[in-house]
């Protein structure tokens, strides 16, 4: 592995399922002993998506999302790539996408197996993106999948919510992304560069964690912090 | 009544007509001097500025040039063609142009003129909106956001058509915003369909009327400037600073301590008008004096986060004189007329020598009867600020801020609205708007990156040529690709871009959150809201309230109790202290002949502080040192202001970190700004690593300022109202928070995206300049540098001066605004040895 020990002592290290996983703090997910990386939600195309309806934000949200995408397959140089759903923002996304981003993600993904994970987003594949499509993939004990499912499933490793947690400190709130977990099952942090966020105390998370081991990896600028339920609040 | 000018029968070249004489008799009035000058110069086709005290009858004379221009004109016959508006009122505030509507109504019936007179605001329902326009009033009131919605309307040039004069209220304060900006773009298309049209401004005493007389005309050629006319005096004001029995505190803000001595006056008085800079004290003050209020008499509150029927019900009873006294933050800061106040005492210091005359104009609302006011300095510098104001009123010194070059943001959004309107070419706009004085300075290339900013965005990256929200077609003329677009764009027209707000839902108690359908007190923001736990008691709406959760976009609250309250700290409402009360105060500090002045206890802490210390002379620069604990303090005291002293704070500990001082932290008031860090900075001083003018150079002001400024939260709350009034995201409306926080784009991701990818793009441009101007306080930091250049006085102490105290109780009691932090995430992260390791550096935001 590339990362330094440093590093390796700032990241989050969980298990799931029994399988050994670490939570970087730039959103990822990185299992060292399949040498898998998962990443969720890149909704890559997004900024050009509101565009159309007269948004016009800054057209540079695909290249900032893989920038920071390039960065971590650098340091961990994964065999499998899994992308959980919700790659593009919407159907014509990758169609739409400028053809010197088309080169770089192509570039990312060559040599490596890659696999598309269908979203509400993007059910359908990518267009002309070499890569697999899948509905769901299962790997050892897990199992990928871009939405969560409503009955408890251990192993379950799942985007879509875009998890985000909230404390209190002082007086002061911090909200930050992170991954949810609670030994069992995992839901990531969403990575694109204009993706917002959900606490993992609202109601669209009811039922999916057990309440007693639930953790929120909250990213930091250089490392996870690990909070227990009970430090969360609401909002 | 006291003498009136009789001007009427000689001024042979005003045309005041029959009717009108004829009213003036019956009431036993004439004309007032002022008013038949602005008739006469109406009439004589100019436009014209006036400056009056309140109480001078400015509205009148301000409507004389219309009514009386329309009482000669022949009425409609039956079947002919509705004529389009004759006069447009504009006014800052929705209240102040239903107020007019009323106050207008009355002359206009008792002469018996023709005359129909319609408000239109936010509150006017449609159908009445579509009946102005097919049958216009002759005189539509009405306020900016209006004007902007009537010019991106396509039947925008009909409707103006006959349009002869505008009337613009309480002008002093609309062209300091961003709401001014946008009025004069719009003056500026209304003098294009119009070009013969004439404007009435009416002011408040402003410090440089000659740019107000500019901005009322059209630049063309630039410098050109309306009449003025200046009505000076009104009876001189009674105003006296409290001194009080009690302990001055050395910090704060409450003025608790004066408590029972305001509780006095209140009661010595008929009507009692109690103004506060922040809603906070508001609150604060409204819970103690009821705590006072033995005999029950009719305390109200009003501030802008209460909610609107609450608000009208006392505006209601202040108007019936049903009040004895009403807490009130700058809502009732415009010269709406309410009622019979003979008292205004205002708590805290007033920031500004004009806001004091302002609000005290309030008390007996007639010029020739003296107001009466009390000023409650919060705190002993207050004490100072509140004489220099008080010397500064009567001396008739003004301080309004100097008008600022028109904004991008807001060019951006009236090029989209003109658009809207009708097509244009970009050649005649250029012209229109630089014929608007804010905007007279407009380089055409800024000009044409603002129409390919509002077409595809303006980016390097040219990928939205096929969005694109305007365009040329091949007559050469820009217009709107869609109708959509149009229709985006009345939704989120105006410049008003307010925090992220929550309702306040009251619940009955025991309810907890399932409890539904109480009545919502008002709003607050959604930050503060945050920062509560459920069952924490707050105080809101001058009650104790507990925090039950939040609920989509509702704060859900019941009854409350006990002895912890906290009070909401709002990101408004605080006023820095103005360039010349703070030069007036450091002059008063210098000469111990002024002290005389001042209550005998505030005398003896200066005495304290020349012995113990030293006093700064008046354009000197003093900085203190001194150990305390095992730190090392650093105390400044320039004087400019809040905002400023943050901001040079900031700057101060980046250049102390890299001269290896290890500071830790600041905390910067009004008056001065604490500096400590872990390394004795007076030995660094000395030995000249770096020396104390070095310190305070004014190359602060390049790169440091430069890369702070690009991760401070100021630049992303800057940024994000600039983004909603550049129409590049969308306002938020109620309700709409339900759909939830997924699904939009945050300013603050956009922000960050684009500063790595284009720094240089307009509306970051527009973003640095605006936080330059207005949180950061830049320019006035750079005035200050460049004073004390060379006058920079060090004086190293054993331990904390008299002047220091202020200042040193404020730390820790300070929060720290804004933007999220590593350390309290480690605080709350299991890993706690993780948080011992090295020494942290100063957060770069923080100020603790």
């Amino acid at each position: 592995m590339n990362f330094s020990l440093a590093r390796a002592t700032l990241i989050g290290e969980v298990g799931i399922a029994g399988e050994r996983a670490v939570c970087d703090p730039r959103g990822v997910l990185y299992f060292p002993d399949l040498r898998l990386l998962a990443v969720s939600d890149l909704h890559l195309e997004k900024g050009s998506s509101f565009a159309r309806r007269g948004a016009l934000i800054p057209p540079y949200d695909t290249g900032a999302t893989l920038l920071r995408l390039q960065a971590v397959i650098a340091d961990y140089q994964p065999s499998i790539v899994i992308s959980l759903g919700d790659s593009f923002h919407d159907g014509g996304g990758a169609e739409r996408m400028h053809p010197f981003f088309r080169e770089w993600l192509e570039a990312l993904m060559a040599g490596r197996d890659w696999f598309w994970v269908a979203g509400n987003h993007d059910p359908e594949a990518p267009a002309d993106l070499p890569g697999e499509t899948v509905r769901e993939l299962a790997i050892g004990s897990l199992l990928f999948r871009h939405e969560p499912s409503k009955v408890r499933t251990e192993g379950e490793v799942a985007g879509h919510l875009h998890p985000c947690a909230r404390i209190v400190q002082r007086g002061r709130s911090v909200r930050r992304r992170c991954f949810a977990g609670d030994g069992g099952r995992m839901i990531m942090p969403a990575f694109g560069a204009y993706t917002g966020s959900l606490n993992v105390l609202d109601r669209a998370y009811a039922g999916l964690f057990r309440r007693e081991t639930l953790m929120a990896y909250m990213l930091g600028a250089e490392r996870i912090f690990a909070i227990s339920h009970a430090m969360l609040r609401p909002g | 009544m006291t003498e009136q000018p009789r001007l009427a029968e000689h001024n042979a070249n005003v045309a005041l007509p029959e009717p009108f004489i004829r009213w003036f008799g019956e009431k036993g009035w004439s004309p007032r001097a002022h008013q038949i000058e602005l008739l006469a110069r109406a009439q004589a086709g100019q436009s014209a500025l006036l400056i009056a005290p309140t109480g001078a009858g400015k509205t009148l004379a301000g409507f004389m040039p219309s009514l009386t221009e329309l009482a000669n004109r022949p009425r409609r016959k039956p079947g002919q063609a509705h004529r389009g508006i004759h006069t447009l009122y504009i006014s800052p505030l929705k209240a102040l142009a239903v107020d007019i509507e009323r106050n207008l109504g009355k002359p206009v019936e008792e002469i018996g003129l023709p005359v129909t007179i319609e408000t239109r605001t936010g509150d006017t329902p449609s159908h009445k909106r579509q009946r102005q326009k097919l049958a216009p009033p002759d005189i539509l009131l009405t306020t900016p956001e209006q004007l902007a919605l009537l010019i991106a309307a396509p039947d925008a040039r009909r409707f103006f058509e006959d349009l002869r004069y505008v009337v613009l209220d309480e002008l002093h304060s609309l062209v300091i915003s961003k709401r001014g900006h946008l009025l004069a773009l719009g003056l500026a298309r209304l003098r294009t369909y119009v070009p013969e049209l004439q404007t009435i401004g009416l002011s408040a005493t402003v410090a440089e009327p000659d740019e107000l007389r500019r901005w009322l005309v059209g630049q063309n050629p630039p410098g050109e400037m309306a009449g003025l006319i200046t009505v000076s005096g009104g009876a001189k004001p009674d105003i006296s600073i409290l001194d009080s029995r009690e302990r001055v505190p050395w910090s704060g803000h409450s003025a608790r301590y004066a408590t029972p001595e305001i509780y006095e006056a209140i009661q010595k008085h008929r009507m009692t008008l109690l103004f506060v800079n922040t809603r906070s004290q508001a609150e604060m003050l409204f819970q103690e004096l009821w705590r006072a209020n033995e005999d029950s008499l009719p305390i109200a509150l009003h501030h802008g986060s209460l909610d609107v029927g609450q608000r009208r019900r006392v505006e209601k009873a202040m108007a019936d004189n049903a009040l004895r006294a009403i807490v009130a933050t700058s809502t009732l800061d415009l010269g709406i007329d309410w009622g019979d106040v003979d008292l205004v005492v205002h708590v805290g210091a007033p920031k500004g020598a004009s806001r004091l005359a302002q609000r005290i104009g309030r008390a007996n609302h007639r010029m020739d009867e003296p107001s009466k006011a009390i000023l409650i300095p919060a705190n002993r510098f207050e004490v100072l600020e509140c004489r220099a104001a008080l010397d500064a009123n009567y001396l008739g010194a003004q301080d309004t801020p100097p008008l600022i070059n028109g904004a991008l943001d807001v060019l951006s959004q009236h090029v989209l609205g003109v658009a809207c309107g009708a097509p244009f070419d970009a050649d005649q706009l250029f012209e229109e708007v630089r014929s608007a004085a804010p905007y007279a300075e407009l380089q055409r290339q800024t000009f044409d990156r603002v129409i390919d900013f509002v077409a595809t965005g303006g980016y390097a990256l040219k990928n939205y040529e096929r969005y694109a929200r305007i365009r040329q077609t091949r007559d050469g003329l820009w217009r709107v690709s869609n109708p959509r677009i149009a229709q985006q764009y009345r939704l989120n027209v105006g410049t008003i871009v307010e925090m992220p707000e929550l309702n306040v839902r009251y619940v009955r108690q025991g309810r907890g959150m399932a409890g539904r359908g109480g009545p919502v007190l008002g709003k607050i923001e959604e930050y503060f809201a945050e920062t509560l736990r459920p069952g924490d008691n707050f105080l809101f709406a001058g009650k104790v309230l507990r925090f039950e959760g939040i609920r989509e976009n509702e704060c859900v609250v019941s009854n409350g109790a006990g002895a912890n309250i906290i009070v909401p700290s709002y990101a408004g409402g605080k006023f820095p202290l103005s360039t010349y009360l703070a030069d007036q105060v450091r002059g008063m500090l210098a000469d111990p002949h002024k002290w005389q002045a001042l209550p005998e206890q505030v005398a003896d802490w200066l005495r304290l502080q020349k012995e113990k210390s030293v006093l700064p002379k008046r354009g000197d620069l003093l900085v203190e040192t001194f150990p305390r604990g095992n730190r090392h303090y650093m105390v400044a005291y320039p004087f400019e202001g809040r905002l400023a002293h943050q901001t040079l704070g900031m700057l101060l500990t980046r250049r102390l970190e890299r001269a290896n001082a290890r500071p830790l932290g600041f905390v910067a008031t009004d008056y001065s700004l604490a500096v400590w860090a872990l390394d004795d900075m007076a030995a660094l001083f000395k030995a000249k690593k770096p020396s104390l003018a070095a310190l305070f150079d004014e190359d602060m002001l390049g790169d440091d300022l430069e890369a702070w400024l690009n991760d401070s939260w100021m630049l992303k709350r800057t940024f994000r109202t600039c983004a909603v009034i550049a129409g590049l995201i969308e306002k938020r409306f109620p309700g709409q928070e339900k759909s939830g926080r997924q699904v939009t784009v945050s300013a603050d991701l956009i922000y960050d995206v684009l500063r790595s990818h284009e720094p240089d793009h307009i509306l970051l441009q527009a973003t640095r300049t605006d936080a330059s101007a207005g949180l950061l306080d830049v320019s006035r930091l750079a005035e200050m540098l460049s004073r004390v250049r060379g006058r920079i006085m060090h004086k190293h102490l054993d331990q904390i001066s008299p002047l220091a105290l202020p200042v040193m109780l404020e730390i820790g009691r300070e929060s720290v605004n804004g933007g999220a932090n590593e350390s309290l995430l480690m605080e709350a992260a299991d890993l706690v040895e993780e948080a011992m390791g090295p020494r942290a550096k100063p957060d770069q935001e923080g100020l603790t």
